[in-house]
């Protein structure tokens, strides 16, 4: 294994895209993600690639369109507020089925908001990106080595289902150090032969568009899109488990939330509460199966968020409402501490004969 | 020693991220699980400047340090906002050239460095916060030449070699200094 080195996870994130091939970045600063675009300012123009600090955001995003098109390799990062302003192209770029990586550090909000970190934007990313039917890949990285492995796997599966992928982390991932080893493994890209690249005169013109007046053309388009999303649904779920075999009560969370959580878990162990994890790591597709699993012996469940409780109702939806879930939260970015969680585990177990 | 949570807080410019980031790679070269988090809200635009590092023999789970094993206060708003945060039986070191109140729990192991007097008379004046962190190490016996300096070697990029030997020395400094009875 490679030496590893300390980076702050917004730094791992670049490094990773650039180990992933990714070789045109798009732009504009906001905290608490900045360190992103200074890292690929520096990069890029060493390696040959593009650095681009555009006027806004949404010039930002319909340059990723536009690169994504000619079938390279693109992102763009931004912080909530921002990602907000990308959504026409987030959708735009659905509609095109356009891979790309987009980055979305999250702070509170709603409107500007603040600067701390948040999960709020959950909504936004699992269910809302834009206008119109689509969906995006939704990564939830829980350390730096992940901010890193899962930009790498969201490019893959952002080419994989020509969709976009979102590495959805929060300003704690984002600003951390963690040592993290960076002897990465990609996979090559795939052919695309859809991609604008000129005909050379050798083929029919390839058109990249999501304008479709006929309607019977449009239904068609998204009812294929969803057939590719179901094929996903059964088979891009990640998570992790943590000591769920013998759990009468589950935590969920992601990312930080993930972090705080097991160190309560692992306090309440030693208290003698049977308590584990499930933390999702792709956000959507949604893991289902370890709550189908959990379901079977656990008696609460604990939803563990930076928002005011948004996951919980994806939660609720996996375990089909079988067992009560409750909410343990902080909002506006304020982060839970372990002693909160450790409360709530403990609360849970009070009631753990109420199923 | 499974885990020690240090919070580094004081002015920008003393060197507070840079410190604590030393100390994170001194840890990850002794094949230690580590993490470092620093602040970077609103106070930082106020010229305050701190950040948690967390050194563990296990998996990290939260970085976020909350009650720190050890403080390094470098500033009086850093002691007066994290002194009541100590763990009990924690250690507190402060540099006593700019704080002039002494701690006021006595369930606290303190040391009292006046780290930027130190740092002046030795020339270096912008190394306070390496002086007060060769106390830190020396006091938890983990001041050794070789570890130092192959950590310093992570932070300290070779273009500079030359300052490797000033931080070393300041640490060194530091590590000597006995407090006045």
């Amino acid at each position: 294994m490679a030496d590893k080195v300390l980076m702050k996870g917004n730094e791992a994130i670049a490094e990773a895209a650039i180990i992933a091939g990714c070789r045109h970045y798009f732009g504009y600063p906001i905290t608490p993600q900045t360190e992103i675009a200074a890292y690929m300012a520096k990069r890029m123009p060493k390696i040959g690639g593009v650095f681009l600090q555009a006027e806004s955001e949404i010039a930002a995003i319909n340059m990723v369109y536009g690169v994504a098109a000619t079938g390279k390799r693109v992102m763009t990062s931004s912080s909530s507020p921002g990602i907000s302003l990308k959504s026409e192209g987030l959708s735009y770029l659905a509609g095109a089925d356009l891979p790309s990586l987009v980055v979305n550090v999250q702070r509170g909000g709603p409107g500007l908001g603040g600067i701390q970190p948040s999960q709020a934007d959950y909504f936004q990313a699992t269910k809302g990106g834009g206008h119109g039917d689509f969906r995006m890949l939704v990564l939830a990285p829980s350390s730096v080595q992940e901010m890193a492995e899962l930009t790498i796997k969201g490019f893959e599966l952002a080419d994989t289902y020509r969709m976009t992928a979102m590495v959805l982390a929060d300003g704690t991932m984002g600003q951390m150090m963690e040592p993290v080893a960076l002897d990465l493994e990609v996979k090559p890209a795939p052919e695309k032969p859809w991609a604008t690249t000129g005909t050379k005169l050798a083929r029919e013109h390839n058109i990249v568009n999501s304008l479709f007046l006929s309607p019977e053309e449009l239904e068609k388009f998204n009812f294929d899109r969803y057939e590719k999303y179901r094929y996903i649904e059964e088979n891009e779920a990640m998570y992790e488990e943590y000591l769920m075999d013998d759990a009468d009560i589950c935590v969920v969370a992601f990312g930080i939330a993930a972090r705080v959580s097991k160190n309560a878990i692992n306090e309440a162990r030693k208290q003698g509460i049977k308590v584990g994890l499930i933390r999702p790591i792709t956000l959507w597709p949604f893991p289902t199966a370890p709550f189908k699993k959990a379901i079977t012996h656990v008696k609460n469940f604990i939803s563990v968020e930076l928002s005011m409780g948004q996951m919980i109702e994806d939660v609720r939806l996996a375990t089909e409402c079988k067992a009560p879930v409750a909410l343990c939260n902080r909002a506006g970015g304020m982060i839970p501490s372990p002693e909160q969680v450790l409360a709530a585990i403990q609360e849970a177990n009070k009631n753990g004969g109420a199923r | 020693m499974s885990t020690r949570e240090y919070l580094f807080s004081g002015f920008g410019g003393q060197g507070i991220l840079f410190t604590g980031k030393f100390l994170a790679y001194k840890g990850l070269m002794e094949e230690k699980q580590v993490s470092w988090l620093p602040s970077y809200g609103p106070e930082m635009r106020g010229g305050t400047a701190s950040c948690g590092v967390i050194i563990s023999d296990e998996q990290v789970g939260s970085p976020i340090v909350s009650n720190p094993d050890v403080l390094i206060a470098m500033n009086l708003p850093s002691l007066d906002k994290y002194e009541d945060e100590v763990v009990s039986g924690g250690y507190v070191f402060a540099d006593s050239s700019l704080i002039e109140r002494k701690v006021k729990r006595d369930d606290l192991h303190v040391y009292y460095i006046p780290a930027t007097r130190l740092a002046s008379e030795n020339g270096t004046p912008t190394l306070a916060n390496m002086i007060i962190l060769g106390k830190l190490l020396s006091v938890f016996g983990e001041d050794n030449e070789d570890d130092l300096r192959r950590a310093l070697g992570k932070v300290i990029s070779a273009k500079r070699a030359d300052m490797l030997e000033v931080n070393l020395k300041a640490m060194q400094l530091g590590a000597a200094y006995q407090e006045e009875a």
